[in-house]
């Protein structure tokens, strides 16, 4: 345990410092503040604000994730020299990036939230909010460690996480479109909830409209969860479902790791 | 004493590392020397746990290091390139490995003034040159005074008096009794540093010999001639058998 921290303590320190965080930090913070600050519902600035960060937190992680840890490559065959056990290491990396990433962007939100409290009469829909976007940086961070570690080619790792960022959050709605186009005769419900839980952005989206009370409005998927679950039990499926979606990256990639030659 | 013990090692279908056993003596700096690609760094990645061999063992002074980590405690690693956290200071780096170490012994931190490391030690380390990177590296190598050093290319980048002076420091850690594996291309300076030489070739040991018995038996007078002709010598005999 006290080797993970301290691997993270370092690689903390050194995320905090890159330029990037400041700006994606700073990128939230303008975002939510001028949605405050120009909607005239908050509710609205909301579900935009919900359309953002379903699309943007995914892509920031899984690129800026999968660049950092190629980039740190020769640093953690510098550690692996050192006596330090191979699960620990990848443990410290993952939370080093995932801790920081998170924190800006909750930041990023929680400060003009905080400016603009009085506006706000939803609480704990702002809550899952943030904690839909925590998930989603640990998840996409947890799949860029996976992809960065099972492939050697940088150029080929950022290509595979540029596609399953444009899967997740473009085209799976379009796939799913589809099938219910083609397959609408016939009782869809089930495989649509198959296929939401396969889908790590649709989950998040879920579990935030779920929240909004508008999953009806917000498409098919969204609509099915709430028929099926209702909006406790759906939030509930849909929030497990989103931590095993960190869980199993992160398992395959330390996997990976242990066996991995530097 | 570091035994190597039929080790295999494959990437893809590339055969590194083929049936390769090799003893290295404790208190002697031996190099491993051979053509690119012919399986030095893959050695030295698989003595560091860096690398898996798919068959055989490594021992270090008889725990094998196949099962923890704990045996690196005892090793200084100095890699071909040195790249570190960018953000980070030299000093941070350092600080970090001693946390991760806890190690209670004395640091030998000499090379820092040696190698006039001094002004560079709390600037981020993305702005120092890829010199002063290696010096910083050489500094990691030998801090928690490990009892077996490794060094992959060390003098590659270093500036003339750097270059000499680490190499100082590793005939003074020699003399502390020490053991040293050293990879270069620089036969001059396998010359000057080495007790034994390890040639490899195609993942095989061609030949393993004293530097004073590659030049007795040569009669050459350079290690380079040397190990050409004794090259030469090996591959001659190995093809009429």
């Amino acid at each position: 345990m006290r080797t993970i921290f301290k691997v993270f303590q370092y690689e903390l320190r050194d995320v905090v410092r890159s330029k990037w965080v400041i700006l994606y930090t700073l990128f939230y913070l303008l975002i939510t503040d001028a949605l405050f600050r120009f909607g005239s519902d908050t509710s609205r600035a909301m579900v935009s604000l919900m359309n953002i960060i379903i699309l943007l937190i995914p892509l920031v992680s899984i690129i800026f994730g999968t660049m950092y840890f190629y980039n740190a490559r020769d640093f953690v065959e510098m550690l692996l020299s050192q006596p330090i056990e191979r699960k620990r290491l990848f443990i410290g990396l993952f939370s080093g990036l995932a801790l920081p990433l998170s924190g800006g962007f909750v930041l990023g939100v929680c400060l003009p939230f905080a400016i603009h409290s009085g506006k706000i009469y939803d609480m704990s829909s702002f809550v899952m909010l943030l904690a839909s976007g925590i998930l989603l940086t640990f998840i996409f961070i947890a799949l860029a460690l996976f992809i960065s570690t099972k492939t050697d080619d940088k150029v080929r790792g950022l290509g595979i996480s540029l596609l399953v960022w444009l899967f997740c959050a473009v085209l799976y709605d379009g796939l799913i479109w589809l099938i219910i186009a083609y397959f609408g005769d016939y009782p869809l419900e089930k495989a649509m909830i198959g296929l939401t839980i396969a889908n790590p952005v649709d989950l998040a989206r879920i579990v935030i409209m779920l929240k909004f009370d508008i999953a009806a409005l917000m498409g098919y998927t969204g609509a099915v969860f709430e028929k099926f679950f209702g909006s406790l039990v759906g939030i509930t499926i849909a929030g497990s479902s989103l931590i095993l979606w960190i869980v199993a990256p992160l398992f395959a990639g330390m996997k990976l790791f242990n066996k991995k030659d530097f | 004493m570091i035994e190597i013990q039929h080790i295999h090692k494959k990437f893809g279908k590339l055969q590194v590392l083929n049936a390769l056993d090799l003893s290295i003596q404790s208190g002697k700096i031996t190099a491993i020397v051979g053509p690119n690609g012919s399986g030095k760094t893959t050695l030295i990645k698989c003595i560091l746990g860096l690398a898996t061999p798919d068959s055989g063992t490594i021992t270090i002074n008889n725990f094998n290091c196949l099962l923890n980590s704990e045996y690196r405690n005892d090793i200084g690693y100095m890699p071909q390139i040195a790249r570190f956290p960018e953000n980070l200071t030299a000093l941070e780096v350092i600080e970090m490995l001693v946390d991760i170490r806890h190690s209670e012994e004395m640091y030998d931190n000499e090379l820092i003034e040696l190698l006039n490391l001094q002004k560079e030690m709390r600037k981020p380390l993305r702005t120092l040159s890829g010199g002063t990177r290696q010096k910083v590296s050489a500094v990691i190598a030998f801090l928690f005074q490990p009892n077996i050093l490794i060094f992959d290319e060390p003098t590659a980048g270093l500036d003339p008096i750097s270059s000499s002076r680490l190499k100082d420091k590793i005939l003074k850690a020699r003399q502390d009794g020490k053991t040293i594996i050293i990879t270069s291309h620089i036969m001059s300076e396998i010359e000057e540093l080495a007790d034994e030489v390890v040639f490899l070739l195609d993942g095989k040991i061609l030949f393993q010999e004293s530097v004073v018995d590659i030049l007795a038996n040569t009669s050459e007078s350079t290690l380079e001639r040397a190990i050409a002709g004794r090259m030469a010598n090996s591959m001659y005999v190995e093809h009429i058998s």
